[in-house]
């Protein structure tokens, strides 16, 4: 048997030099004359050690990192194939501490298996969550993901079954899944991860869909900066057709279902789902109003069903162990798990499944291990642009859709940047209204004119122009927005500014309540 | 680095025509337009209206519309920095600075050798890996000046 070398091609440990550590194991093997076979997997999530590469032993797998190509050579000559020892030796990966402490159920095999073999995913459990569906039917199946309590993971948290209930009980011509991979949000890629890990997963969970709502076809918007995702997915939905795990009677059932990729073309607000479903239609990605549903008037008009990535390839898991078992996990109506996003600069930065529930000071300063800089904390931003910026007096708050709503925080999906304390929260709140302006879809006067207006009002608080009546007219606006803008953008931009002005005021010139008579 | 070809009509016509079929089809048929010819030429916009039957405007306003639609051609080479909230927290402001002073452009523009073009990106999905930035079809992790200027000097020398 060929040695082999278990090696990710997720974009980060590209963008960390993935290619070039494979460039140079395969030019070490030749000159040892050894015919290394490399098997490209995505990655477990741990990017602070990517590049990271695995060999399998007696012992299990052993993994390395961060692998630098000019250590190859080194790790062969210490006996890299039968784990031998290196610096960059990590063991085995599950027992390293931010893996071991995960559940992980929708990234289960991210980072383990070749990503485009089918042989693969089967032995890791792939397509027993459709087989259940094929097997119970339509109905039980939508009554299945009702019981495990799934909510959107996009970050509205709506109850992914009782959408597909609605889909379900719309009687039209024909009715659509789509796919939300839009995953605009700084700090998340957990979508990228999945199409460029495990795409057999989202390909698998699609068409659970399909089959519990009675829609034959399914569309994947995914972003275009998404290349690698984009490029992946295309080959296992080729590779997916040929095994009739798509197309026509998917896996000998009675059910048909296929797929097709949409790419954005860089609008933010295309992640919004009205928005997204006019793109895929071919327009300007221009929110729609709500009612109708995308439910009952959603892609051409037609029923559909958008969810965003994660719940759907949250699905085929929750399908094959059963309702009960991924209700079990978590805190108030927030059920199951969460691939939680450490991202920006923190020390331990990755991806970290984990059921609901867990503190925000637990991910950041326990599992995140504190900034990557080595200064403390100053700020952390939850759920991406439109996420609030919590300060430490807030870190208590647990990790649930709710508790964040009620600290006027959401937690999206699942993406926390933390910023150490060479962070200006003015600049932040500045931004926040900036890219608002960027992209806004224009459909809305408080999202499309309060966005500018509130750069203006900031950079007047900032010059020192009547801080205390721009203060209030800021104030004012944010209200505005919130309560008067079409969809999230506009909606949510609050956020991140009223949380800046409120924990740090003295970024803008402002009294600082919260600071101590010691500052 | 990616090949484009020079405008001509025929060629416009035959990109467009293998669309024309697909539902939804004006973001393909655009993205095909732009990967053959780096852009979305004028000229290009009553074909497309055309086949879609819908208005010059109403194509105007999608090209317009999408931030990665351009309206002229870009350099030999694109740099894309992620301007987002995760590659700020890790210095991504100073890489942006020191790409313009280095570059002597703004956002959007190409140097006037032709070389390269610096345009802004919101999140390529390296949030874990910040800050970061993509040339070309290639993605660029932990990026610091120094990397980036060895960056710029090897598409300047290419």
């Amino acid at each position: 048997m060929r040695p082999r070398i278990y090696l990710s091609r997720d974009a980060g440990s590209l963008a960390l030099g993935a290619d070039e550590v494979e460039t140079a194991i395969l030019a070490a093997g030749r000159q040892r004359g050894l015919d290394i076979e490399i098997v490209h997997t995505g990655s477990r999530g741990l990017f602070w050690l990517e590049p990271m590469i695995e060999v399998p032993t007696s012992a299990g797998r052993i993994a390395y990192g961060p692998v630098r190509a000019t250590d190859v050579g080194a790790m062969f000559d210490a006996g890299l194939l039968d784990g031998g020892p290196h610096a960059s030796r990590l063991g085995r990966p599950e027992e390293i501490p931010f893996l071991k402490r995960q559940t992980r159920l929708t990234f289960a095999r991210c980072g383990i298996v070749d990503r485009l073999s089918l042989d693969d995913y089967r032995a890791h459990g792939g397509f027993r969550g459709l087989e259940q569906a094929i097997a119970i039917g339509p109905e039980a199946t939508v009554e299945t993901i009702v019981e495990s309590g799934l909510r959107g993971r996009g970050g509205a948290g709506f109850p992914t079954g009782i959408k597909w209930r609605t889909v379900a009980q719309a009687s039209a011509a024909r009715k659509y899944i789509v796919c939300n991979a839009d995953e605009g949000d700084s700090g998340t890629f957990a979508d990228r991860m999945i199409m460029e890990g495990d795409p057999f997963v989202l390909i698998e969970g699609m068409t659970i869909a399909g089959l519990a709502v009675g829609a034959d076809k399914g569309f994947v918007y995914i972003r275009s900066e998404y290349p690698h995702a984009i490029d992946v997915l295309a080959r296992a939905i080729a590779i997916a057709r040929r095994a009739n795990c798509l197309g026509k009677g998917v896996l000998g059932s009675r059910y048909d279902f296929d797929l097709e990729i949409r790419v954005g073309a860089g609008a933010y607000v295309c992640g919004e789902e009205t928005s997204l479903l006019e793109s895929i239609e071919g327009k300007r990605g221009v929110v729609r109003a709500k009612p109708p549903l995308p439910a009952h008037k959603g892609l051409f008009g037609l029923p559909t069903a958008v969810n965003n990535l994660v719940s759907l390839a949250s699905v085929p898991v929750i399908l094959a162990d059963g309702a009960a078992a991924y209700r079990d996990l978590g805190l108030g109506r927030s059920r199951g798990t969460m691939p939680i996003q450490l991202a920006g600069n923190v020390r331990h930065r990755g991806l970290f499944e984990a059921a609901f529930g867990m503190t925000l000071g637990e991910l950041v300063d326990d599992i995140g291990a504190g900034t990557a800089s080595g200064r403390p904390i100053r700020a952390v931003q939850v759920g991406g642009p439109l996420g609030a910026y919590f300060p430490r007096a807030l870190f208590d708050t647990p990790f649930d859709y709710e508790a964040f709503a009620a600290r006027n925080g959401l937690i999206g999906h699942g993406g926390v940047v933390v910023f150490d304390d060479t962070v200006d929260m003015a600049r932040q709140a500045r931004f926040a209204m900036e890219f608002c302006a960027i992209e806004s879809c224009g459909k809305c006067t408080p999202c499309r004119i309060g966005s500018t207006r509130g750069v203006e009002v900031i950079d007047r608080i900032l010059r020192g122009e009547k801080r205390a009546e721009n203060h209030a007219l800021l104030t004012d606006l944010c209200e505005t927005m919130r309560l008067g803008s079409l969809c999230a953008l506009g909606g949510f931009v609050p956020y991140p500014v009223t949380s800046s002005l409120t924990y740090f005021p003295e970024d803008f010139g402002l009294p600082a309540p919260f600071a101590s008579a010691a500052d | 680095m990616p090949e484009f070809e020079v405008w001509n009509e025929q060629r416009g016509n035959e990109v467009i025509a293998a669309f024309v079929q697909e539902e939804g089809a004006a973001l393909p048929m655009l993205h095909a337009l732009q990967q053959t010819f780096g852009y979305i030429p004028r000229a290009a916009v009553p074909m497309v209206a055309s086949a879609l039957n819908v208005s010059r405007a109403e194509v105007h306003g999608i090209v317009s519309f999408y931030h990665d639609f351009r309206e002229a051609p870009p350099g030999t080479h694109v740099l894309k920095l992620c301007r987002a909230e995760a590659c700020q927290s890790m210095g991504g402001d100073a890489i942006a600075t020191a790409a313009i002073a280095e570059l002597q452009i703004g956002w959007s523009e190409t140097t006037p050798d032709g070389r390269i073009t610096l345009e802004p990106v919101f999140c390529l999905g390296l949030c874990a890996c910040a800050p970061a930035a993509m040339l070309d079809d290639k993605v660029v992790g932990a990026l610091d000046t120094a990397r980036l200027s060895a960056l710029l000097e090897n598409v300047r020398q290419a």
